[in-house]
C-alpha cells in the first residue's frame, strides 16, 4: 500500500455560472511526479488554488498526511509544507534572487536581515538540487527560466513536501524545459512530491509518474504514465479522438509572393531589434519562425504588417513596396494578420462578435451604405455565415466577445482573416494559450488556407507547431536570420540549439556527424 | 569678485537657514516614502502636516509642554494617515482623490477649531515652543559648528531619522516585507505577509511623520498656528520624496535642497530675481526628475493600486 501525502476527497468549486471543479477525488503519492492534465479551464489551476489556500472549496475535503486539513490562506498552506509555483511567477523585480527567496522567512539577528546568512543558504540550497542561478542579482536582470528557478528556491526554503508546478514549461525554451525536468528529478530523487500542472502531454509522458486528467472540472482518470500514450490521454483530455499532427500534403510553393530585403527595425525603446533581415515566401507554404520571444520577431511582424516603419530595406508583396504604407492599405492589398495578442490587437472586447468580424473591414463596401452608415444587414449575415462555419460557440454574433473563452475568440479573429482569402497570412503566435481542440481546428485551417495558395508566415515560440505546419523554417536569433531550414533538415534539439545562438555551421556539422555514426 | 557673489548666497548663516526650512520637508517625505513603499499614494502630507501643527499647537496650549504637543501632533497626524489607510485599504478609494479630500477637510477642520477655541481668526495665541539648543563640542568646529551646532531639536531628530528610515527600509525583516507589499503586494500575499496590515501601518506611520513635520513649524520654529501655514510644504516634501527616488537619502538631498532655495530667496530678492521664480524650484526640479533626466525616478510598481485578494 502507497501512502498518499495528499488526498483531495469530493472537492467542488463553484464560479458564477461554473463549477469549476465537480466532486474531484485525488490521492497524491509521496515522493512521485503527479501530472495533472486537461484542456484550458477544465479545471486544474483551480484545484491547485483550492490546495493552496488561494480559494475555498465549496464542499469536500484535504488530507495531508493522513490529517483533514482547513487550508485558508498561502501562509497556512506553506506551514503545512506545501510549495507552489504560479504560472505568473510571483516576484518582486526589485528586489535580489536571495530577498525574494527569504520574504518573510527572513533569517534575522533582533530584526536585521542577516543577509550574509541567507545569501548561503540559497546558494546551498541550489547547488543541492541543481538550480543555477545568481543569488545576489536583481530578479529584475535574470532571464525567464531562471525566475523560475528562484520560485521553485522559493518553496524549496520554505522547506516544501509537496511542490506544485503551474503550466512550468509555458514560458521555457526547450534547453530550459530540459534542465527543469533534471531539477525536477533531483527533487524526486530526494524525497519532494510534485504535482505538475501542464497541458503538453509530451511532457506528461517524459517525467511523470502517474497522471491524472480532468475535463470540464471532473476527474477522467488516473493512470500510470508507463501505462498509457499520447493517443489515450489526448482523449481523455478532449472527450474524443483528436488529430495529434495535423494532416497535410506536401506543399506546392508557387511564385514568390512576398519577398523582405535587408530589413532594419528598432523596437520601443530605439534599441536595433532586427537586423539586416531577408526573406523570401511563395504562394502556397508555410514559412515558420522560429525563436525565443524576444529575439525580434515581433518587431519584424510589425514591420511587414506596417504596424512600424522599418529603418532600412523592403517589404515587397507582389513585387511592390509595402513598406512605407499604412496597416490598413497593407491589409486592403490582400495581407491578413493574426497576432500574438489577441486581446490588446486582434479583438476590441467590449464589442459584439459580429464588431469584431469586420474589424479592419468596417469601413469598406458592402459593411457600409451611403457612405457613412453600417450596413446591419450585411455584417448581420457576414457574422452568421462565420460563426457558422468556423465554429464559434456559443454561435451567437451579438455575444460580447469577452464573454468567449480564449479558443473562441482566436477562432473569431482567424475567421475574420482567413475568410478574406488573402494572399499574404501573417500567423503571430496563432494558438497561444488555446486548448488541444482549437489548436487542432486552427492548425487546420492554417494549412487549408497554405493549400489555397496562400503564403502563410509563421511566428510561434512553441517548436512543436512550427515542426508540424512549416514547409521551411528560419531561426531568429537576436534580431538575425541565422539559418532556414526546409522541414526535412529540422528537429527540435536543431532549432533549439540554433535558437539560443548556437552556430549554424556546428549544428549542421552534429547531425551530419551523427547521421554518419550510424 | 566671483567669490564675493558666491559667499553672499552660500554661507554657514544659508546653510543653516536651510537646514531650518529643510526640517519639516524631511519628516514629511520620510512619512511619504513609508506610504509610497507600500503602495499608497499619499498626496494628504499636505494636510497630515496643517493637523499636526495645528494639534501640536493646542495640546501645548493646555500642557504648556511643547514636548508633550508634538506628541499631540504624531498622534493627530497619524489619526489622518489612519483615515487615509481606511479609505484607500479598506475601501479602495482613489489614493489620490481620498489625500486630496484629507487636504481640503484638514484647512476646513484648522480654521474652523481656530475660530471655535480660541474665537481669533488667523493666527493661535503665542505657545510655548521646543527651543534651540547648542551641541556641545560640535559647536566649536569651525564652519560645521555654525552650520549645524546651533539648531532645533528637530532639526537634530529629523537627521537622525532618515539614518533611522534608512536601516529600517533596507536592512530590516520589516521594511524588506514593506518594500515588497509596494512593489507586489501578490507576492507578499502568496508568502504570507498580511498586505493590508503593512499598509494601514505604514500609512499611519506616515501621517505620524507628517503630522511632526507640521509641528516643527507650530511649535519649534514659530510658537504658534496660523491658518494654513504649512503653505504647501506637503507637496515640495512629495517632491522631495520623487525627487530622491523614494530613498531616505535621497529625499533628504531634494529636501537640503529646497531648504536651500527657500534660505536664499530672501538674498536673490535682493539682486532682483524674483521671490516667486525661486518657489518654483522644487517643482521644476520634480519634474526634472520624473521625466528621467537624472537617471530613472521609478515609483514602487503597485502604486495606487488598491490591494484585493481573490
Amino acid at each position: 500500500m502507497v501512502e498518499n501525502i495528499l488526498e483531495l476527497s469530493h472537492i467542488t468549486k463553484r464560479f458564477p455560472g461554473v463549477v469549476a471543479n465537480d466532486d474531484i477525488s485525488l490521492g497524491i503519492r509521496k515522493g512521485e511526479i503527479h501530472a495533472l492534465v486537461g484542456e484550458n479551464g477544465s479545471g486544474k489551476s483551480t484545484l491547485m488554488s483550492i490546495v493552496y489556500g488561494l480559494y475555498q472549496a465549496d464542499a469536500g475535503e484535504i488530507i495531508f498526511k493522513g490529517v483533514p486539513v482547513r487550508i485558508g490562506d498561502p501562509r497556512t498552506a506553506i506551514e503545512l509544507g506545501l510549495g507552489m509555483v504560479f504560472q505568473h511567477f510571483m516576484l518582486v523585480d526589485t528586489l535580489t534572487v536571495t530577498e525574494n527567496v527569504i520574504l518573510h522567512a527572513e533569517p534575522h539577528n533582533w530584526g536585521f536581515v542577516d543577509y550574509k546568512r541567507a545569501v548561503s543558504g540559497v546558494e546551498e540550497l541550489a547547488t543541492a538540487y541543481g538550480l543555477r542561478v545568481d543569488a545576489r542579482a536583481r530578479v529584475a536582470d535574470i532571464s525567464v527560466g531562471q525566475e523560475q528557478r528562484v520560485e521553485i528556491l522559493k518553496a524549496l526554503y520554505r522547506q516544501a513536501e509537496v511542490l506544485i508546478l503551474d503550466e512550468p514549461t509555458a514560458v521555457l525554451t526547450p534547453q530550459e524545459t530540459e534542465e527543469l525536468f533534471q531539477v525536477m528529478n533531483n527533487l524526486r530523487e530526494q524525497g519532494t512530491t510534485i504535482v505538475f500542472i501542464t497541458h503538453k502531454i509530451k511532457e506528461v509522458l517524459t517525467i511523470s509518474d502517474r497522471v491524472s486528467v480532468l475535463r470540464r472540472g471532473k476527474l477522467v482518470g488516473t493512470r500510470n504514465t508507463a501505462e498509457t500514450g499520447q493517443r489515450e490521454l489526448a482523449e481523455m483530455m478532449v472527450g474524443r479522438e483528436v488529430l495529434l499532427r495535423v494532416k497535410k500534403e506536401p506543399a506546392k510553393p508557387a511564385e514568390t509572393v512576398v519577398s523582405v530585403a535587408g530589413l532594419q527595425v528598432r523596437d520601443r525603446r530605439g534599441m536595433p531589434a532586427v537586423k539586416d533581415v531577408s526573406l523570401e515566401l511563395r504562394r502556397g507554404e508555410v514559412l515558420g519562425i522560429a525563436g525565443v520571444e524576444g529575439n525580434g520577431q515581433q518587431e519584424l511582424v510589425e514591420a511587414i504588417t506596417g504596424l512600424t516603419t522599418p529603418d532600412t530595406g523592403q517589404v515587397l508583396l507582389r513585387g511592390e513596396p509595402i513598406q512605407a504604407l499604412s496597416p490598413m492599405k497593407i491589409k486592403r492589398r490582400g495581407v491578413s494578420y493574426i497576432p500574438e495578442d489577441r486581446h490588446k490587437r486582434g479583438l476590441i472586447l467590449e464589442y459584439s462578435v459580429a464588431d469584431n468580424l469586420i474589424l479592419g473591414l468596417h469601413s469598406d463596401p458592402p459593411f457600409v451604405e451611403r457612405y457613412l452608415f453600417r450596413n446591419e444587414r450585411q455584417i448581420k449575415a457576414h457574422a452568421a455565415r462565420l460563426v457558422e462555419s468556423y465554429d464559434v460557440r456559443p454561435p451567437n454574433p451579438d455575444q460580447i466577445i469577452r464573454t468567449l473563452s480564449g479558443g473562441n475568440q482566436q477562432k473569431v479573429v482567424v475567421a475574420r482573416e482567413f475568410s478574406r482569402s488573402p494572399e499574404f497570412l501573417v500567423c503571430s503566435q496563432p494558438t497561444r494559450g488555446l486548448d488541444i481542440g482549437a489548436i487542432e481546428f486552427i492548425h487546420q485551417e492554417i494549412i487549408r488556407q497554405r493549400d489555397q495558395g496562400t503564403g502563410v508566415l509563421l511566428v510561434s515560440a512553441e517548436l512543436d507547431e512550427i515542426l508540424s505546419l512549416s514547409d521551411r523554417i528560419a531561426v531568429m536569433f537576436d534580431g538575425r536570420i541565422v539559418a532556414v531550414l526546409s522541414i526535412d533538415e529540422a528537429d527540435e534539439q536543431r532549432l533549439g540549439y540554433l535558437m539560443l545562438g548556437g552556430d549554424p555551421q556546428q549544428a549542421a556539422g552534429e547531425i551530419e556527424s551523427g547521421v554518419t555514426a550510424k | 569678485m566671483w567669490w564675493e557673489y558666491i559667499t553672499y548666497f552660500i554661507n554657514a548663516t544659508v546653510l543653516a537657514a536651510a537646514l531650518r526650512m529643510a526640517t519639516p520637508l524631511i519628516f514629511a517625505s520620510m512619512g511619504g516614502i513609508f506610504s509610497e513603499r507600500s503602495g499608497v499614494i499619499n498626496i494628504g502630507l499636505e494636510g497630515m502636516m496643517l493637523t499636526g501643527a495645528f494639534m501640536g499647537m493646542l495640546v501645548t496650549f493646555y500642557t504648556n509642554n511643547p514636548w508633550i504637543g508634538l506628541m499631540g501632533a504624531l498622534l493627530s497626524g497619524g489619526i489622518v494617515g489612519m483615515v487615509h489607510a481606511v479609505a484607500a485599504v479598506r475601501y479602495k478609494v482613489d489614493q489620490v482623490v481620498s489625500g486630496t479630500a484629507i487636504n481640503i477637510f484638514a484647512v476646513g477642520f484648522t480654521v474652523f477649531m481656530l475660530r471655535t477655541i480660541f474665537d481669533v481668526a488667523g493666527t493661535s495665541p503665542a505657545v510655548p515652543r521646543i527651543r534651540t539648543v547648542a551641541l556641545p563640542i560640535v559647536r566649536h568646529i569651525p564652519v560645521v559648528g555654525e552650520i549645524i551646532g546651533y539648531q532645533n531639536p528637530m532639526v537634530y531628530m529629523a537627521l537622525i531619522l532618515v539614518v533611522v528610515v534608512h536601516i529600517f527600509l533596507f536592512h530590516t525583516v520589516w521594511g524588506l516585507r514593506l518594500r515588497s507589499v509596494g512593489e507586489h503586494p501578490k507576492a507578499a500575499d502568496t508568502v504570507g505577509i498580511n498586505v493590508f496590515l503593512t499598509r494601514y501601518v505604514a500609512v499611519i506611520t506616515s501621517g505620524a511623520l507628517a503630522g511632526l513635520g507640521g509641528a516643527y513649524l507650530s511649535i519649534a520654529h514659530l510658537s504658534r498656528f496660523g491658518d494654513e501655514m504649512t503653505a504647501g510644504r506637503g507637496f515640495i516634501a512629495l517632491a522631495a520624496m520623487i525627487f530622491g527616488k523614494w530613498t531616505p537619502f535621497g529625499a533628504l538631498g531634494a529636501a537640503l535642497l529646497f531648504g536651500f532655495a527657500d534660505a536664499v530667496q530672501m538674498r536673490l530678492q535682493e539682486v532682483g530675481i524674483p521671490r516667486h521664480f525661486v518657489q518654483m524650484i522644487p517643482y521644476i526640479l520634480t519634474m526634472v526628475a520624473l521625466a528621467g533626466f537624472i537617471g530613472r525616478a521609478t515609483p514602487p510598481k503597485s502604486i495606487g493600486k488598491p490591494y484585493e485578494k481573490e
